[in-house]
C-alpha cells in the first residue's frame, strides 16, 4: 500500500530558527530520506515554498475564482510530503514517527486511495 | 425466543470472536471475515434447529463461515475488489479447517485481532465498539444497550471503523515486539474501560450494568490466556475479578449505593476472589516492577482479605497506594492514598494529602475529591466546612445514586459542637 505523509508545521517558528540550527535539520532530513530509500519505502517526497507563495484556486458556477494564500488560516501548515510504499499502516507510522518534522509538527499519514482496475 | 434459538446464540456468543478471528487472518478483512460469520449464524438458526447442534460447532462455524466468505470473494471479485490471486489464496488456507476439523487444530487467533480493534489510530469509541461487536460476539442493539447509544449511531460507528482499519491497512496481527508494551497498555485499557463503563455507569439512574463488565472479563480472560507471561494482563484479569465480586454488595435493596466499609461481605463472591487473588500474586511474582493493574489488583486483594472492614489492613493499602502513583501518577490514585493515610493515620493525615490534592486543581470538579474532604472534616468535627463539601459534591454527581449517598451522608453531619474521634 501506498501512504501519503503530510508534513505540517508552525512557519513562525520556522522562521525563528538560527542558521546553525536550519542547516542541522536539512541534514537531518538528508539523513531521513536516504534512510527511506534504503528502505525501499521511498516512492517520492519534496518540501514546499512557504504557504506565503501558496495561490488557492476554485471553479464556481463556471467562473475560476482565484485566491492568494492557503485555503484555512490555521497555525500548522502543510510543508513537505513523502510517498511511501508500506506493507501497512503500522509501517507507514513508524516512519511517520522518524520524520524530523514529527519533532517540531505534526505529520498526517494518509493512505492513497486504491483505484478499482478498469482493464 | 425459542430454546433452540437460545441454544445457538449460546454457542455463538462464545464461538463468534474465535472464527472472525480466524477468518480475519486468512482473509485479510475484518468486515468480511464478520459478515461470513454472521452468515453462518444464520444458516445454524436455520439448520440446528432441525438437524440439532453438531458435535464440534466451532468447526461447524467455521467451515460454514469459510464457505460463505469464498462465495462472497468470488461475487466480489466480478466487481473486481478483491483478486484472483486473494480468493485463490483464501481457498486454500481454510481448505485446512473443514468441519472434520478438531478443535485443536483450530488455531485461537483472537489476540490478532483483539490487537486490530484496539489499534490506537482507531478513535476510543471505535476502538470499544469494534472488540464489543467482532471480539466479544454482541450484537449492535446489545452495544447500543450497554454503552447507552442510540443504534443508528453505534452502526455508524462501527461501519466507519472498519471502513478504516480496511482503507488504512491497519494490519490484523499482534504488534512486533518493539511495539508490544506500550500497544498492550492500550489494549488493555480498551479493556478495563469497558469493564469500568460497565461497574459505574457514567450517567443515568442505574448504578451497574453487569453484562458488560462480564463481557470485558472474559476480554481480559482472552487477552491472558493468550500472553501468559505478561504481567499486566494477569493483573488486569485479576483487578476486575476482585472489583466485580462485590458486585452483589455494591447497592442495597432499594437500590441504594453501599460504600465498601459497610458492604455485607457473605454477598461477596468468594470463588472470584480467590481467582483474582492468585491471579494477583501470579502478576506480582512475574516482574520486579509491577504495573498500575498488578498494583491496583493488590489493593483491591487486601479489602478482599479482610474478615471486617475494621480489620482492613490500611497501612498496606497506603503504601501500595505509594508505588502505584510512582508507576502511574494520576489525581484519582492520589485522592484514594488521601483515603487509605486518613484510615492508617487519621483524618487529619488524610486532608493535608486532599487539600494538596484540591489546592492543584485538576480534580476541582469531580465528586469524589469534595465528597472524600467532606468525609475527613465530618470525622475531624468540621461540621459546617463538611456540609459545604457534601453540597459541592451533590451537585457534582452525574449518576443518581451517588447523589442519594451523598445526600444521606449531609444529613446524618453532627451537630459541629459535637467533634467525633477517627473510627
Amino acid at each position: 500500500m501506498q501512504y501519503v505523509l503530510l508534513i505540517y508545521g508552525d512557519p513562525a517558528a520556522a522562521e525563528e530558527m538560527s542558521e546553525e540550527d536550519g542547516r542541522a535539520m536539512m541534514a537531518e532530513y538528508f539523513e531521513y530520506t536516504e534512510g527511506l530509500r534504503r528502505s525501499g519505502a521511498y516512492v517520492s517526497g519534496e518540501p514546499l515554498e512557504s504557504a506565503q507563495t501558496a495561490t488557492t484556486v476554485r471553479q464556481r458556477d463556471g467562473q475560476q475564482v482565484i485566491s492568494d494564500g492557503p485555503f484555512a488560516e490555521t497555525r500548522e501548515v502543510l510543508g513537505g510530503f513523502y510517498v511511501l510504499e508500506c506493507d501497512s499502516l503500522d509501517q507507514a507510522l513508524e516512519h511517520a514517527g522518524r520524520c524530523p518534522g514529527a519533532r517540531y509538527g505534526s505529520i498526517e499519514v494518509r493512505p492513497v486511495m486504491v483505484m478499482p482496475a478498469t482493464a | 425466543m425459542t430454546s433452540q434459538a437460545a441454544a445457538v446464540d449460546r454457542v455463538f456468543r462464545s464461538e463468534f470472536g474465535r472464527a472472525v478471528a480466524l477468518l480475519a487472518r486468512v482473509l485479510g478483512d475484518i468486515g468480511l471475515a464478520e459478515d461470513a460469520v454472521q452468515d453462518a449464524y444464520l444458516a445454524a438458526l436455520r439448520r440446528w434447529p432441525a438437524d440439532g447442534v453438531p458435535d464440534n460447532p466451532r468447526a461447524w462455524i467455521v467451515a460454514v463461515a469459510r464457505n460463505r466468505a469464498i462465495d462472497r470473494l468470488r461475487r466480489d471479485r466480478v466487481l473486481e475488489r478483491h483478486t484472483e490471486e486473494l480468493t485463490r489464496r483464501a481457498e486454500d488456507e481454510m481448505k485446512r479447517y473443514d468441519e472434520s476439523a478438531d478443535d485443536d487444530t483450530i488455531p485461537d487467533e483472537r489476540l490478532r485481532l483483539i490487537f486490530t480493534c484496539c489499534h490506537p489510530a482507531l478513535a476510543t469509541e471505535a476502538q470499544v465498539a469494534l472488540t464489543l461487536r467482532l471480539v466479544a460476539g454482541l450484537t449492535v442493539p446489545e452495544i447500543a444497550r450497554a454503552l447507552l447509544a442510540a443504534e443508528p449511531t453505534i452502526a455508524q460507528r462501527l461501519v466507519r471503523a472498519k471502513h478504516k482499519v480496511r482503507a488504512a491497512g491497519i494490519p490484523v496481527r499482534v504488534p512486533p515486539d518493539d511495539q508490544l508494551t506500550d500497544r498492550l497498555a492500550s489494549t488493555l485499557a480498551v479493556v478495563y474501560l469497558i469493564f469500568n463503563e460497565g461497574y459505574v455507569a457514567t450517567s443515568g439512574p442505574q448504578l451497574r450494568r453487569d453484562d458488560l463488565a462480564g463481557e470485558a472479563i472474559r476480554l481480559g480472560r482472552v487477552i491472558s490466556t493468550l500472553m501468559p507471561d505478561e504481567p499486566e494482563a494477569a493483573g488486569l484479569l485479576a483487578l476486575m475479578l476482585l472489583q466485580h465480586s462485590r458486585r452483589d454488595a455494591r447497592t442495597d435493596a432499594a437500590g441504594e449505593v453501599v460504600l465498601i466499609g459497610r458492604q455485607d461481605r457473605s454477598q461477596w463472591h468468594r470463588d472470584e476472589i480467590a481467582e483474582g487473588i492468585a491471579l494477583t500474586e501470579r502478576a506480582l511474582r512475574m516482574t520486579r516492577t509491577p504495573g498500575r493493574y498488578a498494583l491496583e489488583a493488590a489493593i483491591a486483594a487486601v479489602h478482599a482479605q479482610a474478615a471486617t472492614a475494621e480489620d482492613t489492613d490500611w497501612w498496606q493499602i497506603a503504601a501500595l497506594y505509594e508505588m502505584l502513583l510512582r508507576v502511574s501518577p494520576s489525581p484519582m490514585a492520589a485522592l484514594s492514598r488521601s483515603v487509605a493515610v486518613s484510615m492508617a493515620q487519621g483524618p487529619a493525615a488524610g486532608l493535608a494529602l486532599a487539600d494538596s490534592i484540591a489546592a492543584e486543581g485538576s480534580l476541582a470538579h469531580s465528586h469524589l475529591l469534595h465528597a472524600t474532604r467532606a468525609d475527613m472534616l465530618g470525622r475531624l468535627g468540621r461540621s459546617q466546612e463538611a456540609a459545604a463539601a457534601y453540597r459541592t459534591a451533590i451537585d457534582q454527581a452525574g449518576n443518581e445514586a451517588e447523589r442519594r449517598l451523598l445526600q444521606r451522608k449531609l444529613a446524618d453531619l453532627p451537630e459541629p459542637s459535637q467533634p467525633r474521634t477517627n473510627g
